[in-house]
């Protein structure tokens, strides 16, 4: 009797809960039929009514009944949530092609990313950063380095002279035309071993093109060391042009003349643009000239009391915006300082 | 230096291609910067001879000529007026490519009819050949040239253009050009001939030399010729010049540039009848003393500038250019024949002094060899009795007062390897050494005894020797190897560091970096405060007012970049910095050279986009990059409200650490928008580097992350206007348990009476053992309340 009752709830249930439509219609569903007054709660108490020795297999069946009931409220309640949530995603579609809120973005000067690859280039090679004065001693850029005064070969670098009279002062000062005089100034302070490169502005008199500005940086390489040959000189460059331009790049080394070196040397590497077949970018030869380099006169040396016959040593420099212009295939130099934020903005890491 | 390939031949057997035998000298450090070659598209062109010359039937102005060319004859319509029967003349068939001097570049020759006769090819000017510029008529070629032959063969030449360095005065000559050649083909040099017959009377009795200034005429060689006759070249001689860039004048002064050219050795010829005297005194100029030099130029003689004198005046300038008053004319039947060495670093300062640099200046202060002299002088003297007759006085003026001992260096073969990190082998240190024409010794194994050649005079050192033999062995050859030994000790610059991060954070803060020059205008830098500067170091020489003096602040260079980058059109938010010295003088020193930040924003907060409002950049967003600059560096600032006569006195606050001022931010002054003709309020913020470097930083200190929740609170409070937030911020700092303290709201306006403003503040509290009772928070803010209440008079809003 009371078996048959429950068998018909449970039908009743079940077909009532496909009417549930909604998340609240189900919580109505489930008050009705398994709350604590719900239908299924009224039937068992007609369980105390029944013969005790019934009521284990009519308890079982009430049971299972409720556990059935349980089980299909919530696979109805996944279902409708199912569909509830696609409704609120559906409602809360964004257009995703308009664009995002830009991130204020700023950038580094191309000189400064290019020197710090170069300087942490040969932060690898074992090479410290020192700076020095832009404006200079006639002593320590010409002088010292073994270009006295009338020598022709300070026809190579055109001074701006802050001392009257030029090169004839008593003491003549000037805007360095190149970060050779850290040479000195940094055997002057360091004994060897030594090891630095050193970044900075130089300037030079000169009528600026598409290759030449009045202002413009340079690095700077010494090493002084008893024992240090012509062939860790080639070395060296020939593993920083590498770790810069790419292991597959070639280099040249060819000989070239600066007053405080002998040998000296220029090193170039061949043209990426054209793999050394000669192109507009290399001039047509092939090969790119990026540092000028060579083995410290010995008379260098003795200018800040290091003996030659002890100590030798390789320096070299070179221009970080030749190797920018290399690497970015920027035309002209004077776009460098012009500082046009057309220019600056294109050059993000 | 230019050298024609055709004309180097005449020392050496150039048995490479041009473009090979400039490459090897570029490497061996002669670098060739460019190779012009004469004659590349002359592919059909010959030598003619004009065998007939009718006038055109239809036309007055042209003629019929007609060319043979040996195995053929050509007649062609031309309008030259300066053909003549039976000279030789470059002639160039239909299909030949010539230069049209009216384009400028090359096109093909076609048949043409000309007032009914048809023309079947052209007689060609210089310009039609690419010679030169020349095309007022065709090109009239020597009497020897064959007729038939290719014009290529006979005239074809190829140039290298070629700059020695300063330490090769040989190179600025062919035959050290030959030489260097040489050595690096293995090819032997012959040196022109220089014998002549001293058929006049001997040299003394014609011109006496007297060096009166030893000390800056190290060598006097003259060598006198009577009885020449002025003319014009010879055409080969003249095509040389020309092709090395010089332009013929006579025999004589022919002569003498060919020799230079030839030698290295400048020479020059004086009017042996125009010399006072006869006499020749080389000596320094008397004070005041003028000369009108061979460009007609009237000089004052600056002092200790060296003159050829005759009896009574200056007739040259010793070693840069003669004297008007001794120049070779038409007339002139005897010369002086000068090859003399001076003192390179007098030539120099003189030539430098009356900014007069020729080709024989640049020659002697480069230090050429006195060795030169005599070869050179024979050689010349032997030309011009060639070309202009004459006869040479017997004997030579040789006087050699700087004559010093032969150089001589000794390199073993230790050193050699200590410098170059290999060994060279003994045959191969003779080899190399003796194709450069050193004399070499080796007075016990591995001890070389090098006496270097004349012309050599930059090889005194060691060095010198073992670069000689790692560039002509080949500086690629040389092995490649990385250094060993100890590395040096750390040089510890935490100023460099501390200048990374700031580039790094100011970047991430969204500013781009921007590289000024350190040379301003006056103008520019006037615009600003001097702000403590002292006054700008100005260059003697500028290139420009733009950047005539050293600055002294990079606030002017940010503005303006600010201002040009609005006139080139850009509209965007500008926000840009620079860390960048500035140059402050000092008196008998070099300046200091002192290390700022400066930024400018300026203009709209962003890009424009959709959902975001516009707003202009302010003082706020300056501050905030200021901030979060510092923050990150790990330095406590305050900001107070200050001045800075550049900036809005409004608008304005000091970055202060301590008592120590650290930097400034702050609204541009109206005066200076005014002056760069902006439509924006500019923000400008300045670091003085140095004294950021000098603070202590805490950025890297740990404090432990709290174990008990913090309590929130936000109050807002009724102030008067005039009461500044930070200083509400500062009374209510070191209320115990108070861990932070945000602004975020400021009110004004209905319902609070004016001159009122409401603060919200937002107040978290958090105790370090337990977590705080709503009872003690409340506590605490009523405290806290009461003391803001007695400082500033404020009061709890509803």
């Amino acid at each position: 009797m009371i078996t048959t009752e429950l068998e018909q709830l449970r039908a009743e249930a079940l077909a009532s809960l496909e009417q549930a439509e909604t998340l609240d219609a189900l919580r109505e569903w489930r008050v009705t039929y398994l709350g604590r007054r719900g239908r299924l709660t009224q039937v068992l108490r007609q369980l105390g009514t029944i013969p005790p020795e019934e009521r284990p297999r009519v308890g079982a069946v009430a049971n299972r009944i409720k556990d059935e009931l349980e089980a299909a409220y919530e696979a109805r309640e996944a279902v409708l949530k199912e569909a509830a949530l696609a409704v609120t995603l559906a409602a809360e579609r964004v257009d995703v092609t308009l664009p995002g809120r830009p991130v204020d973005l700023g950038g580094y000067h191309p000189t400064t990313l290019v020197l710090r690859e170069i300087t942490s280039a040969f932060a690898e090679l074992g090479f410290q950063v020192v700076e020095g004065p832009e404006v200079e001693w006639d002593y320590y850029n010409f002088e010292a380095l073994n270009i006295p005064r009338d020598h022709p070969a300070r026809d190579m670098w055109n001074s701006f002279w802050l001392t009257p009279g030029g090169t004839e002062a008593e003491r003549p000062m000037l805007l360095r035309t190149h970060t050779s005089p850290m040479q000195i100034r940094v055997m002057e302070k360091f004994r060897p071993p030594i090891r630095v490169v050193v970044p900075g502005r130089c300037y030079r008199y000169e009528a600026t093109d598409a290759t030449h500005e009045s202002m413009f940086y340079q690095f700077e390489g010494l090493a002084v060391d008893e024992g240090l040959t012509f062939a860790d000189l080639k070395g060296t460059l020939y593993a920083f042009a590498r770790m810069l331009f790419g292991p597959e790049r070639r280099v040249r080394f060819r000989c070239d003349y600066f007053p405080f070196v002998e040998p000296g040397c220029d090193m170039s590497i061949d043209c990426s643009h054209c793999g050394g077949q000669g192109c507009r970018v290399c001039g047509g030869s092939g090969w790119i000239e990026i540092m000028g380099a060579g083995m410290v006169h010995p008379q260098v040396l003795r200018n800040v009391g290091l003996d030659p016959d002890r100590y030798q040593g390789f320096a070299f420099g070179g221009g970080p915006e030749r190797v920018a212009m290399l690497k970015y295939g920027i035309e002209d130099i004077r776009h460098f300082y012009a500082n046009d934020l057309r220019f600056l903005r294109q050059f993000r890491w | 230096m230019r050298i024609s390939l055709r004309w180097l031949n005449d020392y050496v057997q150039i048995n490479l291609p041009p473009e090979e035998l400039a490459h090897r000298l570029s490497m061996a450090g002669l670098e060739v910067e460019a190779i012009e070659k004469l004659g590349d598209f002359w592919d059909s062109i010959r030598v003619g001879r004009v065998v007939r010359l009718e006038k055109h039937p239809n036309a007055d102005r042209l003629w019929l000529a007609t060319v043979d060319l040996g195995d053929r004859q050509e007649t062609v319509v031309t309008g030259a007026p300066n053909l003549r029967e039976g000279v030789k003349v470059p002639f160039a068939p239909v299909g030949a490519k010539l230069i049209d001097p009216a384009q400028g570049k090359l096109v093909e020759l076609r048949a043409a009819r000309i007032r009914g006769i048809e023309s079947r090819g052209m007689v060609c000017s210089e310009a039609e050949l690419g010679i030169s510029d020349d095309h007022s008529g065709i090109m009239i070629l020597p009497d020897d040239a064959p007729v038939g032959a290719p014009l290529r063969e006979y005239l074809g030449d190829v140039v290298l253009d070629a700059k020695p360095s300063p330490n090769r005065p040989d190179w600025f000559s062919l035959l050290g050009i030959a030489r260097e050649v040489g050595a690096l083909t293995g090819q032997p040099v012959t040196e022109p001939p220089a014998e002549y017959a001293e058929a006049g009377p001997p040299v003394g009795a014609l011109v006496q030399v007297e060096i009166a200034d030893p000390d800056l005429c190290l060598r006097y060689c003259a060598t006198v010729i009577t009885g020449l006759k002025i003319g014009p070249s010879p055409e080969w001689l003249q095509r040389r010049l020309r092709a090395a860039g010089m332009r013929p004048i006579n025999n004589v002064v022919d002569v003498t540039n060919y020799v230079m050219l030839e030698w290295g050795q400048p020479l020059h010829a004086f009017d042996l009848d125009r010399v006072i005297g006869r006499r020749i005194i080389v000596r320094r100029a008397r004070p005041g003393e003028r000369l009108v030099t061979l460009d007609g130029q009237d000089r004052a003689l600056p002092p200790d500038a060296l003159v050829i004198a005759d009896a009574e005046r200056a007739i040259g300038l010793a070693g840069i250019m003669g004297g008007a008053n001794s120049e070779v004319s038409e007339t002139t039947t005897a010369i002086v024949l000068e090859s003399a060495n001076f003192h390179p670093t007098n030539i120099r300062r003189t030539a430098t002094a009356l900014g007069l640099r020729t080709e024989a200046s640049i020659r002697f202060e480069r230090a050429i060899r006195p060795e030169l002299t005599v070869p050179a002088a024979r050689r010349a003297t032997a030309l011009i009795l060639e070309l202009a007759g004459g006869q040479a006085a017997q004997g030579m003026v040789d006087l050699y007062p700087g004559q010093k001992p032969e150089t001589e260096v000794t390199v073993t073969a230790a050193q050699i390897k200590r410098l170059l990190g290999t060994d060279i082998p003994g045959p191969e240190v003779h080899r190399v050494l003796g194709l450069l024409g050193c004399r070499v010794e080796e007075p016990e194994p591995g001890v070389y005894r090098v006496r270097p050649p004349f012309w050599r005079s930059d090889l005194n050192i060691r060095e010198d020797i073992i670069e000689e033999l790692a560039r002509i062995i080949g500086y690629d050859n040389m092995p490649t190897t990385m250094p060993a030994g100890p590395l040096p000790e750390p040089i510890f610059d935490p100023r460099r560091d501390l200048e990374e991060a700031v580039r790094d954070i100011l970047v991430g803060c969204g500013l781009q970096e921007v590289l000024t020059y350190s040379l301003v205008s006056k103008t520019l830098l006037d615009l600003f405060d001097r702000n403590g500067a002292p006054e700008p170091l100005r260059l003697v020489n500028p290139m420009s007012a733009e950047q005539e003096y050293l600055r002294t602040s990079l606030r002017p260079s940010l503005v303006n970049t600010l201002a040009t980058n609005r006139r080139r059109g850009e509209v965007g938010p500008v926000k840009i910095f620079e860390i960048g010295r500035v140059y402050w003088a000092r008196p008998d020193d070099l300046p200091l050279e002192l290390k700022r930040v400066v930024g400018v924003l300026s203009g709209p907060a962003g890009p424009r986009v959709w959902n975001r409002p516009e707003r202009e950049l302010d003082f706020y967003d300056a501050k905030g990059v200021l901030e979060t600059l510092f923050w990150r560096l790990g330095v406590d600032v305050r900001f107070e409200p200050g001045t800075d006569p550049d900036l809005h006195p409004g608008k304005t606050a000091v970055c202060l650490v301590g008592n120590a001022r650290v930097g400034v931010v702050g609204e541009l002054h109206p005066r200076l928008i005014d002056a760069f003709e902006l439509r924006e309020r500019p923000q400008l913020f300045e670091i003085d580097f140095e004294r950021l470097a000098e603070l202590p930083r805490n950025s890297r200190a740990y404090r432990p992350v709290p174990r008990y929740p913090a309590v929130e609170q936000d109050i807002a409070l009724v102030v008067a206007e005039t009461v500044p937030a930070g200083r509400l911020v500062d009374i209510v700092q070191g209320t115990p348990y108070l861990e932070r303290v945000d602004v975020f709201d400021v009110y004004t306006g209905p319902p609070l009476s004016p001159g009122e403003k409401s603060v919200g503040l937002g107040l978290v509290f958090r105790a370090p053992d337990r977590t705080l009772t709503e009872a003690e928070v409340r506590q605490l803010v009523e405290r806290l309340v009461r003391r803001l209440e007695r400082a500033v008079g404020a009061r709890l809003r509803a």
